[in-house]
């Protein structure tokens, strides 16, 4: 029988770089990133799944990556905060966030930022939200509502959200 | 009297203008890192186990097995921890003896090579208990129901002015109502987590906190080490909210442990730990009586607060002194009573004090103005006070009519139809609301050091702390303006216990104290590179104290003051309560950067939103836990709960505070916020909200008793 706790060999992609680890199978993908990689960008609220501050892109869908073994995204491709942009070169949704001043202590920023880079995707792929009123359009319009709807996955005890929506709507334009 | 504090050159004006957040790029680029992500080699992860039982003794920890599970380096409890001294807080005396005070306190530490074995070891560990009775429920007619010696910080538990009983008995109009407001947790986003390094004669702690001066002066005294052997960084903190004020069992867990093992520890809390561990809000029942005239003249005003506090240590929250301060009348009596119960100790929450106590206080007033048929805004202007009611002390300055005045129209209240239950929108009916808020505007020692270079920079540092205030961003502008110089000329350092004694971030006094200390420092340095002439290659250090200064202030009554304007939409069929619209304005003094301060302050009325709507930390009578005790079942505001919410202030310049005139806004955006809220579902209603949060089965049990 093979133990949970044994470890595995396997190729994580993370910004397009490979890694090979040999890790715990109990080992999270946030776990993995932070304690393993050094990257700590994605940050854990929780790690229960309920705050979205983990929150990264697998083969650019956000996922929970508290909610991920890091053996189960072996080789897909894994996209965290660090990899959206560098502070020399922010990507459009980081320089919004700075411009709009959408946080205060930071500590959910990574997970808002990796959620509103896919939420715009999923809205130019036409997916519909709950708040969505024609859900057979190809291209969702992003209002303040639809926004609001799309980002509350995402936690901000310091109460960034007017912010949060602002520059994500200013990105959406 | 007025004191004329040394006012900061003008020339360059960085205080005022809409700095960008300095931080921002770092943090948005996932560069910031926070207590618990320094890499470090040779890192062991420590993962607590808690007591299963709120009162009693523990028996028997089976820690043998578990040292012998895979990857697991020791395990720590009150047999083989090091013996604390007290640093005055008994919940910081961890693993010291067998006895278990709360459910939820540290029995033990599990020590492993990774966090998943360290995690596996605590979940298995057995510890045997010999339980003993608990009492965990709080109640106002709880028997043993006591009156403390004084309410905190250091007030007074009474004040009495005039005779409220005979006002009452004699009076035209009075309300009599009581009110209650739940337990609350703080929940930063960022668990509490430290990461220590014991070289063998000197620890070194990253930690997540509000004050590293604080943090350093109880690691200190815990492990009996000299000063200059503690050294305490929080260059980033993941919010703090009160929760992080004081060193909590993170740091001295990941002390102990690095001690003992001689080589870097962390330990992180889970968010489920951080309910039984960092602190909370007490839950409050309040009654209060108001007698008027008809036109709506207060008459009395009696504020009578209970909570709760521990059985290991006194936390008196200072729930009625808003009503010490408020309003106009000729007798008033706020008291407070507390109970001690197997329950972890409640501590500081945004606001503590004003944010329960504006609840019932400013609920009470829309009250007293549906009763004497009087516009709220009215009835407030009516009774305005000019000096502080219960000590006749003059304000420092004081804008509430100001506010009120400038959110009535912003708001558009004049419109406002009196009657409730008027207004309909399909489903929902809508009502608007309306509270006043204020908060005190102290000063604390600081010490702050400025070094001249002869490029014409300077290098400030200041052991402050930035918990997502801005504060590094206010902190950079009025060290600009203090030296004369543009905000790039300054390299500022902070959060690092090497810099001396600092005011932590919270209570509103943070940058105030901070201000004060880099002005004097300025003010020391200008005198030095003129006594020079230049300065020298090797530069020009000065260090300075505020201590002095903060003595010598006089004796007058300083808030920041505010309103709160609230429009919700309620659906009486579902019980659903909605906030399409928040207006807060406020006089807070000078507004050192406008953008952060508009994002601190909207930030604090959503906490307002949250306390009003959804925030309740539910006790289980038989277990004696936190029932909701993680983010699924803990609700705070999320993105969709948010509508309009809009911020303004009114120029202010008071300089009775500090060099600045600076009053802080971390606090003042919660008070009032509930109540404007609580308010306008009357208004929508017709029914009163007087528990919190506004849940729907209240709404709808509301409507099933017309």
């Amino acid at each position: 029988m093979t133990s949970v706790s044994q470890p595995s060999r396997y190729r994580l992609v993370v910004n397009g770089t490979s890694h090979t680890v040999e890790l715990d199978n109990r080992t999270t993908l946030l776990d993995a990133l932070r304690e393993q990689l050094d990257l700590t960008g994605a940050k854990k609220g929780c790690d229960h799944g309920q705050c979205g501050a983990c929150t990264v892109l697998v083969d650019g869908r956000r996922v929970n990556s508290c909610l991920v073994f890091a053996v189960a995204v072996a080789d897909r491709e894994v996209t965290t905060i660090e990899g959206l942009g560098t502070p020399e070169q922010l990507h459009p949704v980081q320089q919004a966030f700075v411009d709009n001043d959408a946080l205060q202590c930071g500590y959910c920023t990574p997970g808002q930022i990796c959620s509103a880079v896919a939420a715009l995707e999923e809205a130019d792929l036409g997916w519909p939200s709950a708040v969505s009123q024609d859900v057979s359009v190809q291209q969702v319009a992003l209002d303040a509502a639809e926004i609001r709807e799309r980002m509350s996955g995402n936690l901000c005890r310091c109460g960034a959200y007017v912010n949060i929506v602002a520059a994500i709507e200013s990105v959406a334009r | 009297m007025t004191t004329t504090l040394n006012a900061p050159p003008s020339s360059t004006a960085s205080v005022g203008s809409a700095l960008t957040r300095v931080d921002a790029v770092a943090k948005v680029s996932g560069q910031a890192r926070y207590a618990g992500e320094h890499p470090l080699d040779d890192l062991a992860y420590g993962w607590v186990a808690q007591s299963t039982i709120a009162r009693g003794r523990i028996t028997a920890v089976e820690a043998d097995p578990i040292a012998a599970m895979p990857g697991v380096i020791a395990v720590l409890d009150h047999h083989n921890a090091a013996r604390l001294s007290d640093a005055g807080d008994a919940e910081l005396l961890i693993m010291q003896d067998d006895q278990v005070h709360y459910r939820g306190q540290i029995v033990a530490l599990v020590l492993a090579e990774t966090l998943e074995q360290a995690r596996a070891g605590a979940e298995a560990l057995h510890v045997g208990y010999a339980p003993a009775e608990h009492d965990v429920m709080f109640r106002a007619d709880h028997p043993h129901m006591y009156t403390p010696d004084h309410v905190n910080p250091n007030f007074p538990t009474e004040t009495v002015v005039g005779d409220v009983d005979a006002a009452i008995a004699a009076a035209e109009v009075t309300v009599d109502a009581t009110y209650s407001t739940p337990a609350e947790h703080n929940n930063p986003m960022e668990p509490h987590a430290t990461t220590a390094v014991w070289d063998g004669a000197h620890l070194t702690v990253f930690d997540s906190n509000q004050g590293a001066a604080s943090v350093h002066s109880s690691l200190s005294k815990l492990f009996g080490l000299p000063p200059g052997s503690v050294q305490v960084t929080a260059e980033h903190v993941g919010g703090g909210f009160g929760a992080k004020g004081t060193a909590r069992p993170p740091v001295v867990l990941a002390s102990m442990a690095s001690m003992a093992l001689n080589r870097p520890v962390r330990v992180t809390l889970t968010r489920q730990q951080m309910f039984a561990m960092v602190g909370y809000r007490t839950p409050t029942e309040q009654r209060l009586r108001l007698a008027a005239t008809r036109s709506g003249r207060l008459e009395a005003l009696d504020h009578l607060a209970y909570s709760q506090t521990s059985r290991i240590m006194e936390f008196a929250e200072q729930t009625a002194v808003m009503s010490r301060v408020m309003y106009a009348t000729p007798n008033l009596r706020t008291n407070h009573r507390l109970l001690a119960l197997d329950v972890p100790t409640p501590r500081w929450m945004r606001a503590p004090g004003e944010a329960p106590g504006s609840f019932a206080l400013e609920s009470a007033m829309d009250e007293l103005a549906q009763a004497c048929q009087l516009d709220p805004v009215q009835l407030r202007i009516l009774n305005e006070p000019d000096v502080e009611p219960d000590s006749g002390r003059p304000f420092s300055s004081r804008n509430l009519l100001g506010c009120l005045r400038e959110g009535g129209r912003r708001f558009g209240w004049d419109d406002r139809e009196p009657r409730p239950r008027q207004r309909r929108d399909g489903r929902w009916l809508l009502g608007t609301g309306v509270a006043s808020a204020t908060y005190p505007a102290r000063n604390a020692p600081t010490t702050c050091t400025i070094q001249a270079r002869p490029d014409g920079s300077f290098e400030v540092r200041i052991n402050a702390t930035d918990i997502g205030t801005g504060a590094r961003t206010a902190l950079t502008q009025i060290a600009a303006d203090a030296l004369g110089v543009g905000s790039n000329s300054i390299e500022l350092r902070i959060a690092d216990s090497d810099f001396g004694p600092a005011m932590i971030a919270g209570g509103s006094m943070g940058t105030a104290s901070w201000s004060w200390g880099i002005s004097k420092a300025a003010a020391e340095i200008h005198a030095r590179i003129t006594a020079a002439g230049s300065v020298p290659a090797e530069g020009l250090t000065v260090r300075v104290d505020t201590r002095d200064e903060i003595a010598a202030q006089a004796d007058v009554v300083r808030h920041a003051f505010g309103a709160q304007f609230a429009e919700v939409a309620v659906d009486v069929r579902t019980g659903e309560v909605r906030v399409p619209r928040m207006l807060g304005v406020f006089a807070a003094g000078q507004i050192v950067n406008p953008t952060t301060a508009r994002s601190q302050l909207i930030g604090g009325m959503i906490w307002g939103l949250s306390m009003a709507l959804f925030e309740e930390s539910v006790m289980d009578a038989e277990f004696g836990d936190y029932l909701n005790h993680d983010l699924a079942g803990y609700h705070f505001a999320t993105n969709a709960d948010v509508g309009d919410v809009d911020v303004s202030w009114i120029d202010e310049r008071d300089d009775q505070t500090n060099p600045f005139g600076i009053k802080g806004i971390g606090e003042i955006g919660i008070v009032g916020a509930a109540a404007a809220i609580a308010n306008a579902v009357w208004h929508a209603t017709g029914h009163r909200q007087r528990h919190l949060p506004i849940r729907p089965d209240r709404i709808l049990s509301a409507e099933r008793q017309e």
